[in-house]
């Protein structure tokens, strides 16, 4: 009877525990695509044809970088798991409307094959690709990557009209923008900076599917509404208020897009929360004291690369450490 | 209402519903039997007995002279057929006595002169009143009663505090968190009077003052019949129900749910006062006590979706896993399966079927087809969905990869020798990263190169 049953297939042997959830790489990615769309849909309607076209060439591109380098580099193809869709799709939404569709190309590839496959792939970089892809557009097109244009909800329109972007405008001509447009994303900027509410939907739907870890777009937005707030009740004539802070630039995208990504943020609780608000300082440090209007990228971009310090400095405390 | 529980965890399905509701069986006594000599944490036990000798049901047939050791018992009557090694469902090879049954001592009446074993016999002379704890102590021993939760550290052991250790609770362990079993939730509903008669003797054993059982609320009706029976026996137990979370079993976790005290790092429950013994030991220990019956069988869940028809048996210990698996139909033909002795979350997959049912085999799960998880891994993403499951507040995907690239000062230094092997992390892991294997692996070569350079 024993030799009858050990005959019915041969058994697996695996190791404990056999039990997994059902959770992937694939779908987490993809469910971040999924909540990038509201982002996508409101940088189409306000900046037309040319939004699209930025983010599927940005997309395309990140996609094809990614299969062409692991063929190349002799890795196992993973180009579909949806992480370098990710990449390409955020790439595009830093950049300006009328950004160059070879730029564009130029940059995912660096974003792919630079700042993520070079570090080993997936889980290895060190730098959040989409940024690191953005710096390096910023260093190529310095001009171009500044070049601003209204919203113009025209799809097909051609000619736009150039314009500042809110945190421009405050820091070089003493402009506030109304409230009321920073949310609903009727300023110029970048692709996917414009609407505050499209992003938090984005955000919350992650949030929902538990791909989001809340402490850090939280300790992130409240860190620059904090900081951002100091400077205001000292001289709320010369600085902008905390909320200002928020709903401008790229403050919602990173919080919710950026600050979040899983490979290049902290594991710990305590690293989470240090690398958030440390990011949120350094931005407000940047926006009213550095050359640049905007300082989410770079302040992302510095404190990614303390990752591996902040999960060495705080290690939570093991079960029952330290007792007598 | 807010319940009790630990930090951390997971929530897995816990697939209890194929067999919570059937009572316990009594399983065929078997022809024959393979009893390992080293069922229990500890020292293994030298036979007692020789080749080609008769033994008898419940008869001893090997013991230890070391404390940390518990004694092993024929499980049926019969004819030792051989002693040598076999295989165990812990993996290894053990020296077993193989003893096969003659029919002598199955019928009351069967002209053998060899009486049937009436196990069920309330020996009434025995009061709990007049034992002290050492008798207590070498009851539990002799009966060879080691923790059938799963991890089979001598009961008897437990039962002996340090010096200067005082002990004011007991606690029993009725969560059985691991998914598919039911082995303890049948013995808690069908003898709760076993259950607390057991834990008032561990008391008076440990002289604790208090006793609570804590059970998970997906267990909720237990907590009534316990209570209920403890009403004539111990009126002054606590049945506690506690958060259904894995592992809410693990004795660390259940401590710190229970009572808010934490077991310091590397020390015992002995260190904050407190006992922890599984539902069924209780029961085994009264039966010890009370029916004068060593430990030859044990409740059994026999689940999962590649097993034709799911039971709770009472089996004799040494019956081979295909036999076991035969009285519950045999496994269903179609698609790949894993066989498990315990659970999916801890259990050990197994490649052989001869394999005997040990002390510490809780339940036989058999996984089918999709259910059984791939062995392929992905790189880590550091999502840190690990770090935010281990309850030992670890970070398993370093020490992982530590233990995996055979980094023994780093895995020191991160504490890799406190994980439990519960299974949390690796259980979360989207990249199906087999974590615990690697942790495994760590402990392994940090035991090895700290035993060369003490040598």
């Amino acid at each position: 009877m024993a030799e009858e049953e050990k005959n019915v297939g041969g058994l697996v042997i695996s190791s404990s525990p056999h039990l997994l959830t059902g959770e992937n790489v694939p779908k987490i990615m993809y469910s971040v695509v999924a909540a990038l769309l509201p982002v996508c849909s409101v940088s189409v309607y306000f900046f037309g044809l040319h939004a699209l076209i930025l983010i599927a060439v940005s997309t395309v591109s990140s996609v094809g970088a990614e299969y062409l380098i692991q063929r190349f580099m002799g890795r196992p193809v993973k180009a579909w798991d949806g992480s370098a869709a990710v990449t390409g799709i955020l790439l595009a939404l830093t950049l300006p409307p009328r950004f160059s569709i070879f730029g564009v190309v130029l940059g995912s590839v660096f974003a792919i094959v630079v700042a993520k496959q070079i570090f080993g792939g997936l889980g290895y970089n060190i730098f959040n690709p989409a940024l690191l892809g953005r710096a390096f557009l910023q260093a190529a097109y310095p001009v171009f990557i500044t070049a601003w244009t209204e919203p113009f909800r025209g799809f097909f329109q051609v000619d736009a009209v150039s314009a500042a972007t809110p945190l421009a405008l405050m820091k070089f001509e003493g402009i506030i923008t109304p409230r009321l447009n920073l949310l609903f994303g009727n300023v110029a900027g970048s692709l996917g900076e414009t609407s505050a509410l499209a992003i938090l939907a984005g955000g919350l739907y992650l949030r929902y599917k538990g791909y989001v870890n809340w402490k850090l777009p939280m300790g992130f937005l409240l860190s620059i509404a904090f900081f951002g707030g100091i400077f205001w009740v000292v001289d709320p004539l010369k600085y902008p208020d905390p909320l200002f802070h928020i709903l401008s630039g790229g403050a919602m995208l990173g919080a919710w897009f950026m600050v979040t990504d899983m490979v290049t943020t902290p594991t710990t609780l305590k690293g989470q929360w240090l690398f958030s608000v440390a990011a949120g300082a350094i931005t407000i440090l940047i926006r009213l004291f550095g050359g640049l209007p905007e300082g989410v990228m770079y302040s992302i971009l510095l404190m990614n690369s303390l990752v591996p310090l902040l999960n060495r400095w705080t290690r939570p405390k093991v079960f029952g450490e330290g007792l007598a | 209402m807010l319940l009790k529980t630990f930090h951390r965890g997971v929530h897995p399905s816990y697939h209890k519903e194929l067999t919570r509701d059937k009572p316990i069986e009594p399983a065929a006594i078997p022809g024959r039997v393979v009893i390992p000599l080293w069922q229990h944490t500890g020292s293994p036990c030298e036979p007692t007995v020789k080749k080609g000798e008769d033994v008898t049901e419940g008869q001893k047939i090997g013991d230890a002279k070391s404390f940390v050791s518990s004694p092993v018992h024929a499980s049926i009557t019969g004819k030792v057929k051989d002693i040598t090694m076999h295989p165990h469902p812990g993996g290894a090879k053990v020296l077993s006595v193989i003893i096969d049954g003659d029919g002598r001592g199955t019928h009351p009446q069967d002209g053998s002169g060899v009486e049937k074993k009436d196990w069920n016999k309330d020996s009434d002379g025995v009061a709990l009143e007049k034992l002290t704890p050492e008798e207590i102590r070498s009851i539990v021993r002799d009966a060879g009663i080691v923790g059938l939760g799963g991890a089979t550290f001598p009961t008897s052991v437990k039962l002996t505090p340090p010096k200067g250790i005082l002990v004011d609770t007991v606690i029993l362990n009725g969560c059985e968190c691991e998914p598919y079993l039911t082995a303890d939730h049948r013995v808690m509903l069908e003898s709760p009077d076993k259950v607390v008669w057991g834990l008032k003797a561990i008391m008076k054993a440990v002289g604790a003052a208090r006793g609570v059982i804590g059970i998970e609320d997906n267990k909720e009706g237990c907590a009534m019949i316990l209570s209920k029976a403890a009403s004539s026996i111990l009126p002054e137990l606590k049945v506690v129900l506690l958060k259904t979370k894995y592992p809410q079993g693990a004795e660390k976790m259940l401590i710190h749910a229970l009572m808010g005290r934490k077991v310091p790092a590397g020390k015992l429950p002995f260190d904050v006062g407190v006992v922890v013994n599984n539902v069924a030991t209780a029961a085994a220990i009264t039966e010890a006590i009370r029916y004068k019956k060593p430990l030859i069988e044990r409740v059994v869940t026999v689940s999962g979706n590649g097993v034709r028809t799911p039971k709770n048996l009472r089996v004799r210990l040494g019956v081979s896993f295909a036999e076991v698996l035969i009285q519950c139909g045999g496994l269903v033909q179609e698609g790949e399966k894993e066989i498990l002795a315990g659970g999916p979350m801890m259990g050990i997959a197994q490649k052989d079927l001869d394999v005997p049912v040990v002390k510490g085999t809780s339940g036989i799960t058999v996984l089918r087809g999709g259910e059984i998880k791939p062995l392929r891994y992905e790189p880590c993403i550091r999502c840190a969905s690990c770090v935010e499951a281990c309850p030992m507040g670890l970070m398993p995907y370093r020490i992982g990869d530590m233990g995996r690239l055979g980094m023994t000062g780093p895995f020191k230094s991160w504490s890799g020798s406190a994980c439990i092997e519960c299974g949390c992390c690796s259980f979360v892991c989207p990249s199906k990263r087999p974590l615990v294997q690697w942790i495994r692996v760590g402990k392994m070569k940090l035991r090895s190169s700290s035993g060369a350079s003490g040598a």
